[in-house]
């Protein structure tokens, strides 16, 4: 008939495998979770932690050292040299801590350093930018809330639309608000009401029943986290690009998760296997050809952004490419499977619904 | 058939809409005569892409306040005075209150109607008798005065920022109120950023204060200040090298920059370049009465907190006119004489964030995303086309007509295109598809259980639309999240993704079918769809 990537009468034991997925899943986790726990969070960029980020590009290739020692300046402390983009571009970047110098002194410095150095015009400087701490602070800030702020629509949308508790959603919602607003009361920093809002929606999520939004965001917390423990493992800086493609990676994560849920929900209404196990594999199975053929092709759209995409875009484009592998993977191992902790339940709330429809 | 034909005008409708719009943003096209007929809006590059300055100035409103507020206690000297009544001392109290004494006690009906007249703004909080038969007076500004005060800053800093801006010569530069106090600034295509910042951040922020003769300077610089004064110091560049002399100078501002008209260039008979000033009418009476009561006393220039001279004061000084001497070059006169001229920033303003993107960078960014699109791009066609054969054609045609319309939207909003939105759209390439993969995997999925075509076509689309509305949602909200809270570039990345999923749930869904209705309405009985 036509080409299948994936034979349609596939029916690999997904829930059987899972408790490998647990592993592998847990080592990962574990893993950035150490690394974030042991550095004290995530390594800001500029844009969170204030400083300065200069590109300069040289004519041929010049040595970290000798740039080093080039720029011991007191009007550059805290310089940071590494390299940038392709090696073909002799690109490197710079980053220097605040304290109170201007932008065009850090320019200067770092031109007449370099000019003594390499040589006049043996240099160019492509991007400068500064953040002062104040604006820094306020972009955190913002970022946090962002991802509050997306936690709790996407709860409570899911809660809603999957299991038809908008009411339950709502009181959820509600709960998240109040922890927030006393956090707020009693002036924790935004990062502890981020952790405490997940948290509590965890939580929420078990004391409500809510199965399908615990599954997701279990989920989504596992997506996001991925991503975020390798740049801390690799020492890479988490900016407002960054959190950008987590967000968009939540987006994802969800995207994939609600389809495989969709099918769940349809095959338990149409009653076609007797215990819940099997309704999550054969769903799995069902929606297995898309999963890979979406993920094949946004992976390769992203990969080839991360490879000729130049080096501004590329921290971003690396952090998509993790972020939809893990979505993939998670919406098969990690999100089905959790419906399964309800499952002495889910038989009792389901089964009259399933015999209405 | 009805409805297919008026479904595949509506599709054509869109599809020329998003034309129009598209194609101004083309340069060829915009400059021919058919550009003339076209929309003019055309997809806005951001400056991470053209290369330029983006600034975020923060203004410092407290100091603009204490200003406002010390210059009505003047006021309020000198109309006083006018009604022979003596007030003594008008200061500062903290950050908006205004302190005096009132002389004679039995003055207070006189003083306190000039107060109701002229100075409503400010309630009387304290009036007691502080011995001698003097009168303690404390105002305070009102909220809404404050209010009042702290709009006025905002759009008179807007306004000398933009005048120094028109001064430079950017083309299309774009200056916004922030919330908190910011300003942000755009310039793009600048290749001169040094200058540039130079003269925008500089706050120009000029007063004349007396010297305070008493003071120990010694003292002060120890630490020691006296009380209503403050350590300033003089700094003199005279045969190059920065000097740097400490002088005490009376806090009170005798006079400000607001009052200036014009400033100019000029050169003494060394050839020495300096920068002359005219003050408007009240500022010439202010000097002259200033220059008329400290006679052989010292008046410093200070300029940003700088004092660039201190001259004995020989005369009264009548007709308005001072001068800032200070063995300036003259591009640094010329420079100074635009600042002064533009009006001087009612408050210090701070440079809280600066981006410069040089333009060849720009370019290179736009070239990296193009060909990063291209691959993706050609990718995802060739395998939808020989995965799904004559429906991955359909799919492979949506993914253009996606992209096109995502650029026919960002023209159509105004919106703007950055670097990570070149990103938004590589990645909705990749999930452009995700949409058609759902449908004819369902579609796929229901011919194998034996349907007849045309229910198959029918019922894989109308399941995999709930399932495509229910998934995409979620990255709507990610997306609408993001704008939110999101600034610049991000906010781009967010409009991008959220049109790339507008667009395709509107291809696949619609458009699509279309298709789909044309070919089973056409078809030989017993021939199978090529999906």
């Amino acid at each position: 008939m036509s080409f299948e990537l994936i034979r349609h009468d596939t029916n690999v034991d997904f829930v059987g495998l899972r408790k490998y997925a647990y592993i592998l899943s847990a080592v990962l986790l574990i893993a950035g979770t150490l690394s974030l726990l042991f550095k004290g969070g995530p390594q800001y960029g500029i844009d969170f932690a204030g400083g300065f980020n200069v590109q300069v590009r040289f004519t041929q290739d010049a040595e970290l050292d000798k740039i080093r020692t080039a720029l011991n300046s007191p009007v550059l402390p805290g310089l940071v040299v590494q390299d940038f983009g392709d090696a073909a571009d002799h690109e490197v970047l710079l980053r220097v801590s605040f304290a109170d110098q201007s932008t065009n002194q850090v320019r200067d410095a770092v031109s007449a350093g370099l000019d003594a150095q390499f040589g006049a015009g043996a240099h160019e400087i492509q991007r400068l930018e500064m953040v002062g701490p104040k604006v820094g602070a306020d972009l955190r800030e913002k970022a946090l809330q962002a991802i509050f702020y997306a936690v709790l629509l996407i709860a409570t949308y899911i809660s809603g639309r999957f299991e038809q508790k908008w009411m339950v959603a709502g009181f959820m919602a509600a709960g998240l608000s109040a922890v927030v607003y006393v956090l707020d009361l009693l002036n924790a920093p935004t990062s502890m009401s981020v952790i405490a809002a997940t948290v509590a929606t965890l939580v929420l999520c078990v004391v409500l029943r809510l199965k399908y939004a615990l599954g997701a965001m279990v989920a989504l917390i596992h997506d996001v986290m991925i991503p975020l423990g390798f740049f801390s493992l690799m020492n890479k800086d988490v900016d407002l690009t960054i959190i950008a493609a987590l967000l968009t990676i939540v987006g994802y994560s969800l995207n994939d998760t609600i389809i495989v849920y969709d099918r769940i929900r349809e095959n338990l209404r149409a009653k076609v296997a007797p215990s819940l196990d099997t309704v999550i594999n054969r769903s799995v199975n069902q929606t297995l050809s898309r999963t890979i053929i979406t993920s094949g092709t946004t992976f390769l759209a992203v990969l080839a952004l991360y490879i000729f995409g130049g080096g501004v875009i590329h921290d971003f484009a690396l952090c998509m490419l993790l972020g939809v592998l893990a979505g993939t993977y998670s919406s098969i191992y990690v999100a089905a499977p959790v419906l399964g902790f309800f499952k002495p339940r889910i038989d009792v709330e389901d089964a009259p619904k399933a015999a209405a429809a | 058939m009805g409805s297919l034909r008026w479904r595949a005008l509506l599709a054509a409708f869109v599809i020329v809409v998003a034309l129009i719009y598209v194609l101004p943003s083309i340069p060829s096209i915009r400059t021919s005569s058919l550009g003339a007929v076209l929309p003019s809006e055309e997809i806005n590059l951001g400056l991470d892409l053209k290369g330029g300055i983006h600034l975020t100035l923060g203004v410092d409103l407290d100091t603009a306040l204490a200003n406002a507020i010390t210059s009505a206690g003047q006021d309020l000297r000198v109309e006083a005075r006018e009604k022979k009544v003596l007030v003594l001392r008008p200061r500062l109290l903290g950050t908006r209150q205004l302190e005096f004494t009132l002389v004679k006690k039995e003055q207070q009906p006189e003083i306190d109607d000039l107060l109701k007249a002229r100075f409503g703004s400010f309630d009387v909080t304290t009036r007691e008798e502080s011995g001698n038969g003097q009168m303690r007076y404390v105002l305070t500004a009102s909220e809404k005065y404050i209010k009042y005060l702290e709009d006025l800053t905002m759009d008179q800093a807007l306004k000398t920022i933009r005048n120094r801006i028109d001064q430079f010569g950017v083309a299309e530069p774009d200056i916004r109120k922030q919330q908190d106090n910011r300003i942000i600034v755009q310039l793009p295509g600048l290749d001169d950023p040094k200058r540039a910042i130079n003269i925008i951040g500089r706050t120009a922020h000029l007063e004349f204060k007396l010297v305070d003769e008493g003071a120990d300077v010694q003292a002060a610089v120890a630490g020691k200040v006296p009380a209503e004064s403050e350590l300033a110091y003089l700094v003199d560049k005279r045969g190059g090298a920065e000097v740097k002399t400490p002088i005490v100078l009376k806090s009170e501002v005798v006079l400000t920059g607001e009052y200036i008209t014009d400033a100019n260039v000029q050169f003494d008979s060394y050839g020495q370049a300096y920068v002359g000033m005219n003050f408007n009418a009240r500022g010439a009476r202010i000097f002259e009465d200033v220059t008329a009561a400290n006679v052989k006393k010292r008046l410093a220039i200070v300029l940003d907190g700088t004092v660039h001279s201190a001259p004995v004061i020989q005369d009264r000084i009548g007709g308005g006119r001072a001068s800032i001497t200070g063995h300036f070059t003259t591009e640094e006169a010329h420079d100074l004489a635009v600042v002064l001229r533009a009006g001087s920033l009612p408050a210090p303003v701070t440079i809280l964030e600066e981006r410069t993107v040089g333009p060849s960078l720009g370019q290179e960014s736009i070239d990296a995303g193009m060909i990063a699109a291209l691959i993706g791009g050609v990718f995802v066609v060739v395998f939808m086309s020989v995965y799904y054969r004559k429906a991955g054609l359909i799919a492979a045609f949506e993914v253009v007509l996606d992209i096109m319309l995502i650029l026919a939207g960002l023209a159509a909003f105004g919106a703007t295109l950055t670097l990570p939105g070149i990103a938004g759209i590589i990645l909705t390439l990749g999930m452009a598809v995700d949409a058609n993969v759902l449908i004819y995997e369902r579609i796929r999925e229901e011919l194998r259980h034996g349907e007849s075509v045309a229910s198959a076509i029918g019922n894989g689309f109308s399941r995999a639309t709930v399932t495509i509305l229910d998934s995409n949602l979620t990255t709507v909200i990610a997306a609408v999240i993001l704008y939110q809270f999101g600034t610049g570039p991000v906010r781009g990345f967010a409009v991008t993704l959220t049109l790339g999923i507008l667009a395709s749930m509107f291809t696949a869904i619609f458009v699509s079918r279309i298709f789909f209705d044309a070919w089973l309405a056409r078809r030989q009985p017993g021939t199978q769809p090529s999906i």
